[in-house]
């Protein structure tokens, strides 16, 4: 039987070392991949690996956040937080999966998006914007999976998706439990109440209707049998793809439009707010 | 998300305004850039900019002003936030919070939404208000500004968003970041028939505003000095240890890093977005011109 585990020893399973990383799904998953590389305006961004695989004889785009495991992978792979380029290189490759009929697999993996000077130079906040956008849009479909942390607008720029999927112990947040302290609190040493307080489980996500399912790991997290884990999340994900590349292309868009439309907790009232002050007089 | 929606509403009924969160027109109102004093009345008339050309932060009823007079229509003034994730810590409850900030504006939530006219020409609008918890984009601010760009592209009329947030809701947690979709899915169906998105960045716009609508508008807008980024300034010194330089992140940054199409002073924002608007909207060249034309 397994022992109840609190939303913040999901964010320590979410963020092991050894938790399956998305090379590892291509690895385990591909029978034949070539990562592609590039923006084609700046740079390769490698915290962000993409390329062109085929899964159970099906050729697919994938496209996910990539974190090291040791700290010269991760200074290369920068945590797997993508700069700008890195969302480029993704929305390039979404275009690209369009073009060519590719349906859209997106692993989803990283603490959020790079917060530096030059990431925001080169327009961070554009670079997530425009991923949204766009994938708004994509005529193929798409599917995101949660493999580990969903960090925020980092991940989002990746996770606009026609189907929602995260493992057991990931987790899902407007931003990082130790951020979420920081701008509520001023306080990042009460990241493990945040965590608790903003509902970023797996299971949180699948009661707000946000998450579509949900896929079991292993007792003590994916990290125990990688093996089991990934060919589990491949399965889940062939079959969605196989649904959804079903369906027309505008039913397919109609659908992910509303998928999102509905997302929010407001209430109608009878009366009608009346704000403070007076208008200026522009001239 | 079926099941927030039963969960028995909690009454959010802002309060009533009291004669003394009016601030008389004799008082003197201290620049917070240069700290020069100011008749209240003669900042009002100068659009709350100091003589030292700071652009002081409007409310969302002052910014109503830069329609034709009468012409702003509210739409959705009666939607109000709920607590999805009962948000209650020891330093923080949101519900109280709501209540409060309900009480100091006269709104339900950080964002107005409706319709108006510019020297005659119709618009969909939302603008921000923020001093309801920092302009931030919680359900109902995403909600208001997917509704004005569905009857924006209804009507086929160009949506106009003017803007100051510091991002997404926190209290509402991925439900807020939900929102960012869900606008953008908006904007594109706007976009498919070819009605163009106008935003204003007026300070400050950061992370969850401009990673979503904003910074993906068809023109962008900023006024000048306006703070404007994804993320904030303090978490990047963190990040990296040394302090920014000072102009980092302003609207002149921004232009200088291709990122916003152009700077406009309030005074002339009015004109700004009249000509904007008649160049998109109006193909007959026999339209009249509009005032003070350049």
């Amino acid at each position: 039987m397994k022992t109840a585990l609190t939303a913040w020893d999901k964010v320590q399973i979410s963020r092991n070392v050894q938790r399956p990383r998305t090379l590892d799904y291509v690895r385990i998953l591909c029978d034949d991949f070539f990562e592609f590389h590039g923006d084609r305006r700046y740079a390769d961004d490698a915290a962000i690996v993409a390329g062109v695989g085929r899964i159970m004889g099906r050729s697919v785009m994938i496209v996910g956040h990539q974190k090291g495991r040791d700290t010269r992978e991760n200074m290369k792979r920068n945590f797997g937080m993508p700069k700008p380029d890195g969302y480029r290189k993704a929305l390039r490759l979404f275009h690209h999966a369009e073009k060519f009929a590719l349906p859209v697999i997106c692993l989803i993996d990283t603490p959020g998006a790079d917060p530096s000077m030059e990431s925001e130079s080169r327009g961070q906040g554009n670079a997530i914007a425009e991923n949204i956008l766009v994938m708004a849009q994509l005529r193929t479909p798409l599917v995101s999976f949660v493999i580990g942390e969903g960090g925020s607008g980092g991940a989002l720029a990746i996770g606009v998706t026609d189907r929602i999927f995260m493992l057991e112990h990931s987790i899902y947040s407007v931003a990082a439990p130790e951020a979420s302290a920081a701008i509520l609190w001023r306080d990042s040493s009460k990241a493990a109440d945040a965590a608790k307080t903003m509902r970023i489980t797996a299971q949180d996500l699948h009661e707000m209707g946000i998450v579509d399912a949900i896929v079991p790991e292993p007792e003590g997290g994916a990290h125990l049998d990688p093996e089991n884990t990934v060919r589990k999340v491949g399965d889940l994900i062939m079959n969605s793809l196989e649904e959804l590349s079903a369906i027309p292309t505008q039913t397919l868009l109609d659908q992910r439009y509303q998928k999102y439309r509905v997302i929010g907790a407001f209430d109608t009232l009878t009366t009608n707010q009346h704000g403070n002050g007076e208008p200026l007089v522009f001239p | 998300m079926k099941e927030l929606f039963r969960r028995a509403p909690k009454a959010f009924t802002p309060g009533e305004q009291t004669p003394d969160q009016q601030t008389p027109d004799n008082m003197w109102v201290k620049c917070p850039s240069c700290g020069e004093l100011t008749y209240v009345k003669q900042l009002r008339d100068n659009l709350k900019v100091c003589r030292c050309g700071n652009h002081m932060r409007l409310s969302a009823v002052e910014w109503t002003g830069l329609f034709d007079s009468d012409t702003f229509v509210e739409h959705d003034g009666n939607i109000t936030p709920l607590d999805p994730l009962n948000f209650v810590s020891p330093k923080d409850n949101y519900a109280q919070k709501l209540r409060e900030s309900q009480h100091s504006t006269g709104l339900y939530d950080a964002m107005i939404g409706g319709e108006a006219s510019l020297m005659g020409q119709p618009l969909q609008v939302t603008i921000t208000e923020f001093e309801f918890i920092g302009g931030s984009m919680g359900s109902v601010f995403g909600e208001k500004i997917a509704r004005a760009a569905e009857r924006a592209y209804e009507l086929r009329v160009p949506l106009l968003t003017i803007n100051a947030s510091g991002g997404a809701r926190m209290h509402e947690g991925v439900i807020s970041l939900m929102q960012l979709p869900k606008v953008n899915l908006a904007l594109a169906r706007l976009g498919s028939v070819g009605m163009p998105h106008i935003a204003v960045m007026t300070d400050p716009c950061y992370g969850g505003v401009l990673a979503s609508y904003a910074s993906v508008a068809d023109i962008i807008i900023a006024e000048p000095g306006a703070r404007i980024g994804f993320a904030g300034r303090r978490v990047i010194e963190q990040t990296i240890r040394q302090k920014l330089p000072a102009n980092f992140q302003s609207a002149e940054f921004l232009l200088e890093h291709g990122m916003i199409d152009m700077i406009v002073p309030r005074n002339e924002m009015r004109l700004t977005l009249a000509r904007l608007l008649r160049l998109y909207t109006t193909r007959d060249t026999s339209a009249a011109p509009i005032a003070a034309d350049v």
